[in-house]
């Protein structure tokens, strides 16, 4: 026996709304509560019981994957089209930062690429590890995994950044001839793209982590 | 989704946990991988939608790429966005750039090979002004589509937009001229000071000797060219003074800056016929030209001039009985080593035809002869009857000659070869050699004047003279004022005999008075005879009758007998 014992392994199980603790039936896989097929309810308050989240690493997986999918469009596909007086310009992310780098605001432009190129892919990556590390049910860093899961989640919010830009620029700068902000189908897809990842870090579920063969102990 | 199925219900308390309530799940699809695979076919979906809208990709090479941006300028026709430039690089010689433009999926007509293709950029010209509206928007290029349905992906950009797009209502026709003059594409043509038509092209003969000129007039107004159509260079100001005075003739201040093309029909009966594309025409330099009848073949002649021809320029006129039939094109000089002189070989093109109807009657006449009746033969037929060529003062302060062709009394017989090559015309001196040579005759003469002797007579004559003058002076002279102070003397008698008191005058007044009486009494005598003409013989009555008072005026003193017949 561990000196931590698991839930499962006493053969208990918790509701997540009202607290109610009931003992697994043992043997039926439906009723194993392991998030695949659970069939069981409180019976206290009717919430379905589930040990873990409902399919959680389908769901997790099919939603970054989505993202990921949508974030080539994103990228690929003008966010934002710029008209002045005699120029018509129409930008994607990179050309974007590019153009700010390039025009003398380094600082901008590197808010502009963390919030709109490192923080997606950080979390494709960091999703993906944690997804495969738990699957694997690897023992490995726990910990950190568990604290890069609640760094995922703390700045998944963030990733909007560009969104909001192009949002407030075109409601703001609307001087018909000299200047005029509209914004274009990539728009679209990069916000997409952040609410996939926020609903698949939601969907993961961080008691995985911890599931699997105990080797630290 | 679930179905309340309890199978076995939680016992409640006792210290036993609670068993949780089993349900049934009906459908265990895990829907949630439709997410991605909507992700996919909307990604999907936009590749399809991005390679079916994608049109041609063609390469365009431009001299310079001035204002063209890549990703930003669009490609249009008539002002309509048919594709962006996406690229630009140097060419690998780096002599020109290459534009990659992506057409779009409409306009993959526009990739045939007989499209053209320029750069639309502000253009500030003499003609006007175009463009403008790219000095905000920027460069475009600009697209014109012909016929042609063979595909083609690399063209030639054109350096100067192409003064007519294809499909144009109008005709375009071919000119020839010397030179191009002021002319260029774009300049205008005009049809009685309407423009009508531009300069499409130009382009060097391929022999090199002249300038082809392609205008473009636009429709209605190409039926006004017709067959007969006379075109001149309008560039310029054309001053002229005639006797009506002062005249300067333009076609419009911009043809003076920058050039441009008039078109008439001749005046006069002509060939109205509308002509037909690409007709060719010659390019005149001015109406006057233009307007003339055709020249016909021009002839070559040569003239030898033995007297200097200073004054002879190349372009004078060769004149016939004072009608321009034609130019000096040449004029050169010969060394002659028989009579070692320099004759002057003045060459000529002259136009027969430019003599009209006497040129149709002369050859109508030879061919009634029976003789050949091209120029050599009719020329030597004039110079038999005293034909010349004469070199002749036409400006008397610039001292500008002509030649003159022009028959000569007496002049003596020359042989004339209608054969030779080039023909030559025998030439006379001309009237100011002629009176150069009357001259020279008069100094000769003058020269023979024994000047010597005669001054050494009139020397003589001179002393002589000399002598006697200073005997007049020592001699005559004294004797002439004794002679005139004589003659003063008796003036002076003269005068004071005649004065008022003198004796004479008294003599004479007293005189006068007598014969004044005299005459009186015989006018009384006269009077008493007509009236008593018998008193003659039997002397005077005596008075009848106191009332007769007439002879009482008669003075008594003069006897009757004293008188006489008046």
């Amino acid at each position: 026996m561990n000196a931590m014992p698991r839930a499962v392994e006493l053969g208990l199980i918790a509701c997540t709304v009202c607290g109610q603790v009931c003992r697994t039936v043992p043997g039926d896989p439906q009723l194993d509560g392991d998030g695949v097929g659970d069939a069981m309810a409180c019976p206290r308050c009717g919430s379905t019981l589930r040990r873990r989240k409902t399919d959680s690493y389908a769901r997790t997986w099919a939603l970054l994957i989505a993202a990921f999918i949508l974030y080539i469009p994103a990228n690929v596909l003008p966010i934002m089209r710029t008209a002045s007086l005699n120029d018509v310009d129409d930008n994607t992310i990179i050309s974007g930062v590019v153009e700010l780098w390039v025009k003398g605001s380094p600082d901008l432009a590197i808010i502009v690429f963390t919030a709109s190129i490192v923080v997606p892919m950080l979390k494709f990556l960091a999703l993906g590890t944690l997804l495969v590390s738990s699957r694997r049910g690897s023992g490995w860093a726990r910990v950190q995994r568990a604290k890069l899961y609640r760094l995922v989640e703390l700045i998944g919010y963030w990733s909007m950044l560009d969104v909001f830009v192009v949002a407030l620029l075109t409601a703001l700068v609307r001087f018909s001839v000299l200047s005029l902000v509209e914004p274009l189908p990539g728009v679209i897809f990069f916000g997409l793209t952040v609410v996939l990842t926020m609903l698949a870090s939601m969907s993961f579920d961080p008691r995985l982590i911890w599931d699997g063969k105990d080797t630290d102990d | 989704m679930t179905d309340d199925n309890p199978i076995e219900p939680a016992p409640p308390g006792n210290g036993e946990l609670p068993r949780p309530v089993v349900r049934r799940r009906r459908v265990n699809a895990s829907l949630i991988w439709l997410v991605p695979a909507l992700a996919a076919l909307v990604g999907l979906s936009l590749v399809i939608n991005n390679w079916l809208q994608a049109g041609p990709q063609i390469t365009i090479s431009f001299q310079s790429a001035e204002g063209l941006d890549a990703g930003k300028t669009p490609v249009k026709y008539k002002n309509v966005v048919i594709g962006r430039v996406n690229k630009i690089r140097l060419s690998s010689d780096r002599s020109h750039v290459l534009v990659s433009v992506a057409l779009e999926k409409s306009a993959a007509g526009f990739a045939t090979r007989d499209t053209r293709f320029w750069v639309v950029r502000p253009r500030i010209g003499l003609g006007g002004v175009s463009g403008i509206d790219t000095l905000l928007s920027g460069a475009f290029i600009g697209a014109d589509v012909g016929d042609s349905t063979e595909p083609e992906d690399e063209f030639k950009g054109l350096e100067l937009p192409p003064a007519v797009n294809h499909g144009a209502p109008g005709r375009s026709f071919i000119l020839h001229s010397d030179d191009l003059g002021s002319l260029d594409i774009g300049s205008p043509v005009y049809y009685r000071r309407i423009q009508v038509g531009r300069v499409a092209s130009y382009e060097l003969d391929k022999d090199g000797k002249g300038v082809s000129l392609h205008i473009f007039v636009d429709g209605p107004n190409d039926k006004f060219v017709t067959r007969s159509s006379r075109f001149w260079n309008a560039s310029g100001v054309d001053v002229s003074l005639g006797a009506n005075g002062l005249k300067v003739n333009t076609q419009s201040l911009a043809t003076v800056l920058a050039g441009g093309v008039v078109f008439q029909d001749p005046p006069g009966p002509h060939d109205s016929t509308p002509a037909a594309e690409d007709a060719s025409y010659k390019l005149f330099n001015d109406q006057a030209t233009a307007m003339a009848p055709p020249d016909g073949e021009p002839h070559y002649i040569r003239m030898r001039f033995e007297q200097s021809v200073r004054g002879l320029a190349v372009d004078a006129p060769v004149e016939f009985l004072g009608i321009n039939i034609g130019k000096v094109v040449s004029v050169r000089l010969d060394y002659d080593e028989r009579t070692q002189r320099f004759p002057v070989l003045v060459g000529a093109v002259i136009y027969p035809q430019r003599l009209g109807a006497a040129y149709d009657k002369l050859e109508a006449l030879a061919r009634a002869h029976g003789e050949n009746a091209d120029l050599p033969q009719l020329m030597g037929r004039l110079v038999e009857h005293g034909l010349r060529a004469q070199a002749r003062t036409g400006n008397l302060l610039t001292g500008q000659l002509y030649v003159a062709l022009d028959f000569i009394p007496k002049t003596p017989k020359v042989a004339f070869d209608p054969a030779a090559k080039p023909l030559t015309v025998p030439t006379v001196p001309g009237s100011f050699d002629k009176l150069q040579e009357q001259m020279a005759g008069i100094v000769d003469k003058l020269a023979k004047v024994p000047f010597d002797s005669i001054g050494q007579n009139l020397d003589r004559s001179l002393a002589g003279l000399d002598r006697t003058l200073k005997q007049v002076n020592g001699q005559t002279l004294p004797a002439v004022r004794d002679t005139l102070h004589g003659v003063r003397q008796t003036m002076g008698t003269a005068n004071e005999a005649l004065a008022g008191d003198s004796p004479l005058q008294q003599n004479l007044g007293a005189t006068l008075e007598q014969l004044q009486r005299m005459a009186r009494s015989l006018r009384v005598l006269t009077d008493y005879l007509g009236g008593h003409p018998e008193a003659l013989i039997r002397g005077r009555r005596p008075d009848a009758k106191p009332a007769d008072a007439t002879p009482v005026t008669a003075p008594a003193a003069v006897p009757p007998a004293q008188g006489s017949k008046p």
